[in-house]
């Protein structure tokens, strides 16, 4: 699906990540982790052709991502949901229709009752007509899967989805994920909560990618 | 019915645009400031292009008026004794009737020479007393005449009449009035380069405002055409709005300004005539492709500087 063959990013002041050599299969579990500003968040955004490497190769669904036109991106990441730290919503429209965005630039119609259903899935159906300001860490969280897996992505890519949450709503977030993993989706979850990678290894055969002196490495048994 | 490739990959942008899309509109939030500046930029703009195209129209049929009622007509000026007056008249006149290229010759009465000078002397002029040239008005047919072949007869049958074919002050004239007409035409350029100009500010200015919402929509696979679209149709559909107000305000000036007079004097005769009414009918849709341009252009390449 997405796969690094020794790639590096330098943001211009020495490299943040180097050498990075990995594939991630469909339907796999990954967590990722490091210490904060260890390049997670730069991995994620090289998975999804945010930025591009400064070395080496990334290839997103067969496709070398520096031979991609802009419209090939944004054809590539209708196919990859990104639940971001941030939530990056539109302030000024409902929950309702900031989730159903990716449909609306895809020009594609989307259905009510498949909306309410996923909006009721990640319990926010009753913030349909909310504005994001007016939203809780955790419901802006639930609310940017919601919005990530509307497409039908084959990849999820959440970038620390369980920073601002307590550790009920982050269990909740992971079952959700978990859920989607087992519906095929292949999933990648940026995050230093251990506990949190603890919980799900009890739940799915997860692997732990952790960023280490600029490089990725498969996590210990320490785990 | 199909169009052919290439037409239907022009047309699709317009068509898009006149095809309102609600949720693509919403996208974006409304723009604040830009709103207006565009509208009133495009009205201001028109406004003032009505009147170059006025300018430019009158200055048009100015030159051709005096190019035609000057063109096909020559003066003979004839000086003699009064004595000799009559007779020299009449080999004028005689010679005249025999030079190929001309459809007809008369002497001016002394009335009309009385009413040609009244503006100067006043009714009163005893003309018939003064020692004024006689004016023989020549009229050329469709061939036109040997100016100089002309010239060269007159001096050997009357010599002291000269031929004044008016180029000496129509060409000037003539040249004038094209020139104001370039000057009308260039004005409207500007003016049209203008409104591009501020449209394209003003659709970056609100590119820029907006650039965490582009950011969000590249994220999520917006394509640019489609963000562009959004930003595309709200500043083409002001430029039309802002330009219909304008070029209504401009005929509403044309109109007010005072009638032309029997002498079809150049600032009276300032307006539109026959289908130039037309014209500034023109100048929304006009606009509105301006606008359409400008921000296309602009939207394209600062979503290629945002994200």
């Amino acid at each position: 699906m997405i796969a690094f063959e020794n790639a590096a990013y330098n943001y211009g002041g020495g490299e943040l990540l180097s050498e990075v050599s990995l594939r991630l299969a469909p339907g796999s579990f990954h967590f990722l982790t490091g210490p904060s500003g260890s390049g997670k968040t730069t991995f994620l955004k090289m998975a999804y052709a945010e930025l591009m490497p400064t070395a080496g190769h990334v290839t997103i669904f067969d496709r070398e991502v520096k031979s991609l036109s802009r419209d090939d991106i944004a054809r590539t990441r209708r196919r990859i949901g990104v639940v971001h730290q941030d939530g990056q919503f539109l302030d000024h429209l409902p929950l309702a229709t900031n989730v159903m965005l990716p449909l609306m630039v895809a020009e594609r119609r989307g259905n009510a009752e498949d909306l309410g259903a996923l909006l009721a899935w990640v319990g926010l159906k009753h913030l349909s007509d909310a504005l994001p300001p007016s939203l809780s860490g955790g419901e802006r969280q639930r609310a940017a899967l919601a919005r990530a897996i509307i497409m039908g992505p084959d990849v999820i890519l959440a970038d620390e989805p369980t920073g601002n949450v307590d550790w009920e709503m982050s269990l909740r977030l992971l079952t959700l994920l978990v859920e989607l993993n087992r519906m095929g989706k292949t999933i990648v979850i940026a995050t230093h909560d251990l506990n949190l990678i603890r919980q799900a290894k009890n739940q799915v055969p997860a692997r732990v990618l952790r960023i280490s002196k600029r490089r990725i490495q498969l996590a210990g048994a320490d785990l | 019915m199909t169009l052919p490739p290439l037409l239907s990959r022009l047309a699709d942008p317009f068509v898009a645009l006149m095809v309102p899309d609600r949720q693509a509109d919403r996208v974006v939030p409304p723009s604040g400031p830009t709103a207006w500046l565009t509208t009133f930029t495009a009205g201001a703009m028109t406004f003032l292009c009505v009147f170059a195209l006025a300018l430019s129209l009158a200055s048009g049929r100015l030159a051709d008026r005096w190019s035609d009622a000057l063109a096909r007509t020559a003066t003979i000026r004839l000086s003699a004794p009064p004595q000799q007056m009559q007779a020299q008249t009449d080999a004028v006149l005689a010679l005249l009737s025999t030079t190929p290229g001309i459809a007809s010759a008369r002497a001016l009465t002394d009335e009309e020479n009385r009413r040609l000078l009244e503006p100067w002397f006043g009714p009163d002029l005893p003309v018939q007393d003064l020692p004024l040239p006689r004016l023989i008005e020549v009229v050329e047919d469709g061939q036109g005449y040997d100016g100089e072949g002309l010239r060269q007869r007159l001096a050997a049958e009357a010599p002291g009449a000269i031929l004044d074919d008016h180029t000496r002050w129509r060409r000037p004239l003539a040249e004038a009035a094209a020139r104001l007409r370039l000057l009308g035409w260039l004005s409207i350029v500007l003016i049209g380069a203008t409104m591009a100009a501020m449209i394209t500010l003003a659709a970056n200015a609100s590119l820029a405002a907006n650039a965490q919402v582009v950011k969000v929509l590249r994220l999520i696979g917006a394509q640019d055409s489609y963000i562009a679209r959004a930003f595309v149709r709200r500043f083409t559909l002001r430029a039309l709005t802002g330009s219909a107000a304008g070029a209504l305000a401009g005929l509403a000036g044309v109109l007010l300004l005072p009638a032309a007079d029997a002498a079809g004097g150049f600032l009276t005769g300032l307006g539109f005539s026959g289908a130039g009414w037309l014209w500034p009918f023109i100048l929304p849709p006009l606009a509105a492709l301006v606008a359409f341009a400008a921000t296309r252009r602009a939207a394209f390449k600062k979503l290629k500087e945002l994200t």
